[in-house]
């Protein structure tokens, strides 16, 4: 299987998507590796380097018309969508929405198409995650641009020649780039102070050595899967006027706030730039979609008349195109290896693979329509150090607020925070309404009990044994004794099979017996309680 | 809970079963059901997750003052009288005061062992529910398929009451927590179980025949002693014999490894006996509640088998797919030596690393070492040196048992990492710090077929630049294979009580 790695075309793109490092891990995957000449050089790989590591140098012609498979960064131009071979596989970020008309070249193409924006953001997957690996490098980024522009330093410093205070930080949007932006201003030495809608990343903030400011109005931003949602106008307000406040005060500004699906959020108004001090400065790492800050010229350094620079590049990663290169080329590889488990010679497209199948767009020239589970990817929740080595989060939000998100049966995966699913809600209730049926409106028959009445019995336990299936499914790892000990607890519900024979008519040796057999149950309920409290109380962040 | 209890108490015996009527006692029975029944699946929901846990918890017991507070109250066809109350409430005083001692002083570390001891008060409860149904007067119960309900409830009811005795000595180190290999087990198994079903026939079969139809059709029940004379009295006794037996040959077969899923399947188990007592009284709560825990219990069981990549059946008969014995040859070979280290030499190379992972054993349970690894967390952190745990699904005698420690000792949650999660960065970590486990990082897993544990996934920690395994001493660990880990390059010994040596480690880094 032949892959073909092009140059980047477009203007001031400096990344390419293999480096000699993922060449070789191409290889090993049992590839042939064709490269563009020059690909890499804005990368600092050189040809040489990529010969060396086993790929063929070749002509962009070639490469794009006889390649099996190209790899790219950026979206194909029209042209270059063009002159792709027919049938030919392509993985790269296509951005559709953004993009028109190149999707209907592809399709006229017959080309099978995966969009590494839409890698899910599952435990899985983070080692394909090009989006994180993205935004860790655009924080990092934001950060240098920042104390390039800055007229000072960012830490604290006492001189022969006079005390310096630290320069304070404050990065709007604790996201995977908001975290990686905290973490790299917290090593030159800044202050940082960072916000964010969601609560739940307040521990992540602190972890870091952030200080994560809050919004004194009640009201959870988490619009579930980690994701922020949009806030009422009141909450809205208080922020703004939170911002305005902090404007005084600090002197750097990291925006990166977005929404997925729309133009990035006004969060950082003029009045609040006018606010600011002279010389400091604001990076709107969100500049591309429109940009967190009003003032924001995307692509360009732009300073306000009261001296504020604001910071607009729209290509943070493509300016460490090293790295950014060969995280991205890591990626690729990542998502190959799993594609090829045998081998190179049996790459194929597998739509049960979850992370295929929620990144393919087109197969074959066919638009897939959008995976079962459109469950939307979370931003930021695992970034704890970085991006990249993202550690998993259990649950970080409060579960109410996404009670009835579905994820299907996650157990197979990393995502078991699956709550009550649609089909377990109406079982549920068919439940219900059957055994009201039987206690209201059935008559026994007189006299014998009818097999009858075990149909009924029979019925209501398969329901049952349905329902407590579909529950215990969604259950993380960490709670596996404690859902055991409530579970035991609840079975002591024996104890009324107990109760039920204290009683005149059944005799005293059943009176005996049922009291007894309620003496062990009780013991069981009292105890199975009580130790699951003790466990849950432990449960703290 | 008592409150609740008592005044439900009060307003029953204040009211009367004259006060109300009968239609409306059983539709208001029916509706407390109802709402305890849904208030169970909200508390196994809530359990799901960690915010919602503790409310799960209470939604719980709400139920289950609900259930016990409507039977006393409000059954009329079985009315609790209250002339034996003076019996039945201070056994359940009693009752309540000995589950809150044993809950309340068990060491979290002994939690495995009182989880499996309280399963089998369920089994004994349900096996005692079964006779005392079967010797009922009342003649409320007869007929053919309720005998074969007494005879399921009795039969599952004592396979769970002994099979959990036995999970608890083993647990609690009493046993040998080796599995019982007898020859033929499967054999065994299967004639044990037909041979109880033969004897329940004969059982059901020999009760109709003492039971007497009148003409107008009223059936009248056998005396008891009519039933402690005859034959299917007999019968039945002996099955229960023979369940007993059954229940303590499947567990004993169990060993090693598997053992954190036997206790969830036993928790099955006491549910499907709950809800076989719930068939034979014809009480739909019982039947709802335990098949809720029933099957959310075997599924709790599958998933960890999944996870261990062990066989669902060789957890339920034991032993299943062993070859058994093939494996003592591993001990034998000479593995070379070990090499030890002391605390200077790993605090220097600790301080020099960047990314440390934690793999905590059973051995951090036992020797409570759990607030200490926390302290040396802390330390690590101070310095700047990534920490993160990984846990094994089956670390420990519970699943999940490490985050129950972890937590316990205030440890964030967001560092305690799944195997799966982790396993593929060990090469990229400097130090793995391995507190007192054994099997889960056993290489042997992963390439000696004729080992126990093959195919068992495990913490591949040998490919991190340094191990330091802390162990009490060069014995094997529970499944009782040697492990070659021990014996690598880059495998450094710590010989020591868990917690004396965290402790001194921590010193040492603070120094």
């Amino acid at each position: 299987m032949r892959v073909g790695i092009p140059k980047e075309i477009r203007p001031g793109e400096r990344r390419v998507a293999a480096t000699p490092d993922t060449v070789k891990t191409l290889i090993e995957l049992g590839f042939t590796v064709h490269i563009e000449s020059g690909a890499g050089l804005e990368a600092n790989f050189f040809d040489a380097a990529y010969q060396e590591a086993g790929a063929t140098i070749a002509q962009v012609a070639e490469i794009w018309g006889e390649s099996d498979l190209v790899l790219k960064v950026e979206p194909p131009s029209n042209e270059e969508a063009g002159s792709i071979k027919e049938g030919g596989h392509l993985i790269s970020f296509i951005w559709p929405g953004e993009n028109e008309g190149l999707l209907d070249t592809l399709k006229g193409r017959g080309v099978t198409c995966i969009a590494m924006e839409n890698v899910p953001r599952i435990t899985r997957a983070q080692k394909m995650d090009a989006r994180s690996s993205m935004d860790n490098i655009r924080g990092y980024r934001a950060v240098v641009e920042a104390a390039n522009e800055f007229g000072s330093f960012f830490t604290g410093q006492i001189t022969a020649a006079g005390r310096v205070a630290p320069a304070t930080v404050l990065i709007v949007g604790a996201g995977v780039a908001g975290l990686a932006a905290l973490g790299a201003a917290r090593g030159l030495g800044a202050v940082v102070r960072a916000f964010d809608v969601r609560a739940a990343v307040k521990d992540q903030v602190e972890s870091l050595g952030g200080q994560f400011l809050e919004v004194t109005i009640d009201e959870s931003g988490d619009g579930g899967g980690g994701y922020a949602k949009t806030m009422s106008a009141d909450y809205h307000k208080a922020q703004m006027d939170l911002f305005f406040e902090q404007a005084k005060d600090v002197d750097i500004v990291i925006t990166t706030a977005l929404i997925p699906g729309r133009d990035a959020p006004l969060l950082w108004e003029s009045r609040a730039v006018e606010a600011m001090k002279p010389g400091s400065v604001i990076v709107d790492i969100a500049a591309a979609k429109g940009g967190n800050c009003e003032l924001t010229k995307p692509g360009e350094v732009y300073t306000h008349t009261n001296g504020v620079k604001i910071v607009g590049y729209e290509d943070l990663p493509s300016r460490m195109s090293t790295i950014s290169s060969q995280l991205y080329g890591t990626n690729l590889c990542h998502l190959l290896s799993d594609m090829t488990a045998k081998g190179a010679e049996a790459y194929k497209i597998d739509l049960e693979d979850e992370v295929v199948r929620g990144a393919i767009l087109l197969q074959d020239g066919t638009e897939l329509p959008p995976p079962p589970k459109p469950e939307p990817t979370p931003k930021a929740e695992q970034a704890k150090e970085s991006a990249s080595k993202a550690a998993k989060v259990e649950s970080p939000a409060p579960a109410k607020s996404k009670g009835h998100g579905h994820g299907g049966h996650g157990a197979s995966d990393g995502t078991k925070q699956t709550a009550f699913s649609p089909i377990t809600s109406i079982i549920g209730f068919l439940l219900i309404g059957i055994w009201a049926w039987l206690n209201f409106a059935y008559e026994p028959a007189p006299g014998f009990e009818a097999p009858t009445k075990f149909l009924q019995h029979l019925t209501v336990f398969a329901l049952a044994v349905f329902v407590g299936w579909q529950v215990v499914w969604s259950v993380t790892a960490a709670l596996h004794t404690p859902l055991m000990s409530v579970t035991n607890a609840i079975s002591g519900i024996i104890i009324v099979g107990g109760l039920l024979q204290v009683n005149q008519q059944a005799g005293l040796v059943a009176v005996v017996l049922g009291i007894i057999a309620a003496f062990f149950a009780t013991i069981n309920i009292a105890g199975g309680f009580l130790v699951t409290k003790r466990m849950l109380r432990m449960f703290r962040k | 809970m008592n409150h609740l209890f008592d005044n439900l108490l009060l307003a029953g015996m204040a009211t009367g079963p004259a006060a109300a009527s009968v239609a409306l006692q059983d539709s208001l029975m029916t509706v407390a059901y109802l709402v305890s029944g849904i208030l169970f699946i909200l508390s196994l929901r809530g359990l799901s997750s960690q915010e919602t846990a503790g409310a799960g918890n209470t939604y719980g017991i709400v139920g289950m003052s609900i259930a016990i507070g409507a039977t006393l109250c409000l059954a009329t066809t079985a009315r609790i009288d209250m002339g034996y109350m003076a019996y039945l409430a201070p056994a359940l005083v009693i009752a309540v005061a000995i589950g809150w001692m044993m809950a309340g002083r068990v060491a979290m570390t002994a939690m495995p062992e009182l989880v499996a001891l309280l399963h089998s008060f369920v089994g004994l409860a349900a096996v005692l529910v079964g006779f005392a149904t079967y010797f009922d007067q009342s003649g409320r119960h007869h007929g053919e398929v309720f005998l074969w309900e007494v005879f399921i409830d009795i039969f599952i009811g004592a396979i769970t009451f002994t099979g959990s005795i036995i999970a608890f000595l083993k647990l609690k180190g009493s046993l040998s927590g080796k599995p019982l290999l007898l020859p033929a087990r499967h054999m065994l198994n299967l004639g044990m179980v037909v041979g109880s079903f033969v004897l329940g026939y004969m059982f059901v079969v020999g009760t109709t025949g003492l039971y007497e139809t009148s003409a107008t059709g009223v059936v009248t029940v056998p005396t008891i002693e009519q039933i402690l004379g005859s034959d299917a009295f007999l019968y039945l006794c002996i099955l229960t014999g023979i369940a007993s037996v059954l229940g303590i040959h499947l567990v004993a077969a169990i060993g090693g490894a598997d053992m954190p899923v036997v206790v969830s399947m036993l928790n099955s188990y006491s549910g499907w006996t709950a809800s076989a007592a719930g068939f034979m009284l014809g009480n739909d709560l019982l039947i709802i509640t335990g098949a809720l825990v029933g099957s959310s219990g075997a599924i709790l069981s599958y998933i960890m088998c999944k996870a261990m990549n062990r066989s669902i059946w060789n957890v339920i008969f034991g032993g299943f797919g062993t070859t058994g014995g093939s494996s003592s040859s591993a001990e034998a070979v000479d593995q070379g030596p070990h090499q030890e280290t002391d605390v200077e030499t790993l605090a220097a190379e600790l301080g020099g690393a960047r990314d440390v992972v934690i793999v905590p054993g059973y051995g951090m349970a036992v020797a409570r070492a759990q607030h200490a690894v926390h302290e040396l967390t802390k330390q690590l952190k101070e310095r700047n040196i990534r920490v993160r745990f990984a846990i094994h699904p089956v670390a420990g005698r519970l699943p999940g048992h490490m985050n129950v420690l972890l937590a316990e000792a205030n440890v964030p949650y967001d560092i305690v990492l799944e195997m799966e999660d982790i396993n593929e960065e060990f090469d990229r970590t400097d130090v793995v710090l391995v507190i007192g486990a054994n099997d889960i990082v056993n290489p042997s897993a992963m390439d000696d077929p004729g080992c126990d544990i093959y195919g068992m996934p495990v913490c591949e920690v040998w490919n991190a630049k340094r191990t330091v395994i802390f162990k009490r001493s060069m014995g094997s660990g529970y499944a009782g294979i040697q492990n070659p880990l021990f014996f690598y390059d880059e495998s450094r010994m710590f010989l020591g009580d868990a917690k004396d040596s965290v402790e001194k480690l921590v010193h040492a880094l603070k120094a």
